[in-house]
């Protein structure tokens, strides 16, 4: 047994980070944070075949798995990004819609009469809410993700092995897809799709309708208007099609029809109240992502049920900004209170998650989270924040996000606290597959 | 007693804070009714409702006395046209933007309502801007800072929708002055204004029409798909059935008898012209029509159909019976509409309580609510302004302001948190720019 726990981290060290794995694996006498309840000291968990086939403090250690020796390791569910983009390729908003023109054009290209019209202008056809612009509700994340990026690898050695990702642009984005960070294909890496419809709520616009707050709000609620009449129109016609007009298809209704949830954008309270009452009208389950001030909106947030993903990019000073601009209190008070939102909402009782977009290094998504607890969430909680928390808002928590028998097998071990600066991550495990993140440059753990 | 019965139950609900002393008198002030005459004494606010105003009221036991001190009340200042409280206020990538609405935008934290509360006004007239030849629908709302949107709105004020003629709508979807903006849409010109209001009222009638086939039809036990409701052709619908007041902007007298003329074709009546500068020059009209003119004191010249306009617009309009308020447009104006009616004495001649009328039971009445509000009589909402001097004085400063008998606004108070509120804006402002600052090497995330 010894002699083969040699040889796969001497493998580990030769093939960037990652072995050749047998899929049966025992980690023994580890801290293990399950996640869904207190953590187990010297606990062992066994995983084979993609899952957590048991784990405890006194699991016997099948004949035939891979032993690990935990001794000194913490073991935690695998971290989930619960929004994100990982993966996906960029967004190419030039090919959907038309380039404003740039903003060194020459002025005065408008000689002549004052109705000539310059070369490079384009009418809008006036299209509103009927001819469904900035839509592509039918995207799914999960078809669209590309295992070979690296940001997937970046990630995973963070200690991350789920990303709830969803298309990022337009009004009806898209639809998002729980993946696993490792597979040969975007189809081994999908856990649970779709998992939700991502709407963005534009406030301006140069190409055309929604290009105001309320023009956004207006579409998206004549949408599900739309697609509650298209579904009983369907229905009818599926009944009994003779003597009926056929209901045209609809993809972009389609889409929205599929989607088991909406995500809104709210990041004041005043944004938090305006969706919680929006998502009541559209009637239909609403999770909503920002919540800057979810600080001071736990309580609509617990009367309502509505779960919050929150920006683990905490409101910063703008570094490059005017040094004498006067910012309002309030302005003031969010930047400072920001990261107090998930203790806020932890005592509340408000479901929430953490979600990472705008960090970019790994030790910046720690120190962020690192602030949260600073501000009075527990370390329990900020762990649940980024495993089982998500995967409890999408859904999918019957197999993703707690270290528990039949679960599948993500997780990640580390020489200390998750939270810790000098903390390590030693072994990231996906769907049972074992990942040895490169060893951090000699003297900065990054 | 029947009356206070369902008070209790309407008004409490939301006031319950104030409930359990929920009578006020306010004594030794000089009261100006507006609509009775002004007297000196006092009034009995019980539940949010003015019960009692004459020279001796009988405060009872318990009850909250206030001593006005020998200053002046006033019915609190009603602005018919506002754009304060709302995150969005054009939709103007479409011609017809009557789908969208500032009710769905309410930003009841914004700060513009704590200051025209500071400027006695307590009751305004959201309105969507002016991008469109038919623009969104408005919300009126009362300054009841704190407090979040639904308790803000104005509940049971009559819907409306803004509709623009002339320049702005003409502008072709928010074209930037130098040109730059090179997305365009129709129309262009004061005839393709009526058009697009044309054309929309002729969608409206069809829709109707065919909303009504199909309900008949189906009545007839036909099997047929509902139609798809139509949010930009409902409110229009709504007009039609002079269930939705028509606010139009407007300016010169050629346009406003072309809208006038438009709406008695299609059978439908505009309820205020909004800044209806040239509005002296067809006043009888007007005045034939039914239409109310909301309109600025002396604030002219800043466009070239804002040229021939006269301060006496107001007097003239109101002197031919036309229905006359004065409104802002404007967070700043707002503050003070007590000088701008006080103008309409200087020109035009109007008494003192003509002048009050035009910022309070006019403007109550152009928008339906002056069975609520307006003036200072039993029954009415306990919306007051006290005032250190008469309000058609340049020294008058507001001191408090009561909506539904509540104090929203004390200028002692005011002035008393400020030392506070400037010390903690500072400790923060200071504690984040130093945080902002570039660590060690100043180096910035990848």
């Amino acid at each position: 047994m010894k002699r083969r726990h040699l040889l796969l981290a001497a493998a580990g060290a030769f093939a960037y980070g990652q072995t050749g794995s047998p899929g049966f694996y025992a980690i023994q006498n580890a801290m293990i944070h399950p996640a869904s309840g207190p953590a187990i000291p010297n606990g062992t968990i066994v995983v084979r075949n993609g899952l957590i086939e048991a784990v405890g403090p006194s699991v016997p250690v099948p004949a035939g798995a891979w032993t690990i020796d935990g001794k000194g390791l913490h073991v935690y569910p695998g971290l989930i990004d619960a929004l994100s983009t990982w993966g996906l390729p960029a967004a190419a908003p030039a090919a959907a819609r038309p380039a404003t023109p740039a903003a060194d054009a020459p002025t005065g290209r408008r000689r002549g009469g004052g109705d000539e019209t310059p070369a490079n202008v384009q009418f809008l056809d006036d299209g509103g809410p009927e001819d469904r612009p900035s839509n592509t509700s039918w995207l799914k994340a999960g078809d669209l993700v590309q295992p070979a990026d690296a940001t997937l690898t970046a990630a995973r050695n963070a200690g991350f092995t789920t990303a709830i990702v969803f298309p990022s642009t337009g009004v009806f984005a898209g639809q998002g897809s729980a993946v696993n960070l490792s597979g040969g294909r975007a189809g081994d890496m999908v856990v649970g799709s779709p998992v939700g419809q991502y709407v963005t709520l534009p406030t301006r616009s140069t190409a055309g309708f929604p290009a105001s707050l309320m023009g956004s709000i207006a579409y998206v609620r004549q949408i599900y208007i739309d697609a509650e009449q298209y579904k009983a129109a369907k229905a009818m016609y599926a009944q009994n099609a003779r003597g009926l007009q056929r209901p045209a298809y609809d993809r972009a209704l389609e889409g929205v029809l599929e989607s088991p949830r909406i995500l809104l954008p709210a990041t004041r309270k005043v944004d938090i109240d305006r969706m919680i009452r929006f998502g009541k009208e559209l009637k239909i389950p609403v999770v909503l992502y920002g919540g800057a001030e979810a600080w001071r909106a736990a309580d609509s947030l617990k009367a309502s049920g509505v779960p919050i993903l929150l920006n683990l990019k905490w409101p910063e000073h703008d570094r490059d900004g005017d040094p004498d601009a006067v910012e309002s209190l309030r302005t003031l008070e969010t930047r400072e209170l920001a990261p107090s939102g998930a203790a806020a909402l932890s005592k509340a009782g408000v479901r929430f998650a953490f979600y990472t977009t705008g960090l970019e290094r790994p030790a910046d998504v720690r120190r962020a989270v690192k602030r949260a607890v600073d501000a009075g969430l527990s370390n329990e909680e900020a762990l649940r924040a980024m495993t089982l928390g998500a995967a409890e808002i999408y859904g999918v928590d019957d197999r993703l996000g707690s270290l528990e028998n039949g679960k599948i097998a993500n997780l990640f071990v580390t020489d200390g606290d998750w939270l810790a600066e000098r903390t390590n991550v030693k072994m990231v495990f996906v769907d049972g597959k074992k990942f040895e993140p490169a060893p951090a440059p000699a003297g900065r753990a990054e | 007693m029947h009356r206070r019965k369902l008070l209790s139950g309407i008004l409490l609900a939301p006031f319950a804070a104030y409930a359990a002393d929920g009578t006020v008198v306010i004594r030794n002030a000089k009261i100006l009714t507006v609509t009775k005459g002004s007297l000196e004494g006092s009034i009995l606010i019980r539940d949010g409702k003015i019960v009692e105003v004459g020279p001796n009221v009988n405060a009872p036991a318990g009850a909250k006395v206030i001593d006005a001190g020998g200053q002046y009340v006033m019915p609190g200042i009603i602005d018919c046209h506002s754009h304060i409280a709302t995150d969005a206020v054009n939709e103007g990538a479409v011609s017809v933007s009557s789908m969208t609405g500032t009710g769905d935008t309410v930003n009841p934290e914004d700060i513009g309502i704590y200051r025209a509360l500071a400027g006695g006004v307590t009751t305004a007239n959201i309105l969507h801007g002016s991008a469109n030849a038919i623009g969104g629908k408005n919300v009126v709302i009362k300054m009841r800072w704190g407090k979040d949107t639904p308790e803000i709105v104005f509940d049971g004020a009559m819907p409306g929708i803004k509709f623009a003629l002339g320049e702005n709508p003409k502008r072709r979807g928010g074209a930037s002055e130098g040109g730059l903006n090179t997305r365009l849409r129709y129309p262009a010109t004061r005839m393709g204004v009526e058009d697009v209001i044309r054309e929309a009222f002729t969608d409206a009638k069809a829709y109707k029409a065919a909303l009504d086939d199909y309900n008949a039809r189906v009545a007839k036990g036909e099997r047929l798909i509902q139609p798809r409701r139509d949010l930009k052709l409902e409110p229009l619908v709504e007009v039609l059935e002079g269930k939705r007041f028509v606010h139009a902007h407007c300016y010169r007298a050629d346009e406003i008898l072309m809208l006038l003329r438009v709406a008695d074709e299609f059978g439908f009546k505009i309820r205020t012209l909004q800044h209806v500068l040239e509005g002296y020059k067809v006043a009888k009209e007007i005045k034939e029509h039914g239409a109310g003119a909301s309109t600025f004191s002396d604030w002219w010249s800043y466009k070239v159909e804002a040229f021939d306009a006269i301060p006496y617009n107001a007097a003239l309009m109101h002197k031919k019976g036309v229905l006359v308020s004065l409104n802002s447009d404007s967070g700043e104006l707002m503050r003070h509409l007590n000088q701008e009616a006080a103008k309409t004495v200087r020109y035009g001649g109007l008494t003192d309580d003509e002048a009050l009328a035009l910022i309070t039971i006019n403007p109550a009445k152009q928008l339906a609510i002056d069975n609520r509000v307006g003036s200072i009589e039993p029954g009415k909402d306990a919306d007051l302004v006290i005032y250190d001097k008469h309000p058609l004085s340049n020294y008058a400063k507001v001191q408090k302001v009561f909506i539904d008998g509540q104090v929203y606004f004390d200028r002692d108070t005011d002035m008393n948190e400020r030392a506070a509120k400037a010390e903690r804006k500072k400790a923060l402002a200071e504690k984040q720019k130093a945080a902002a600052r570039p660590a060690g090497n100043g180096r910035r995330p990848q």
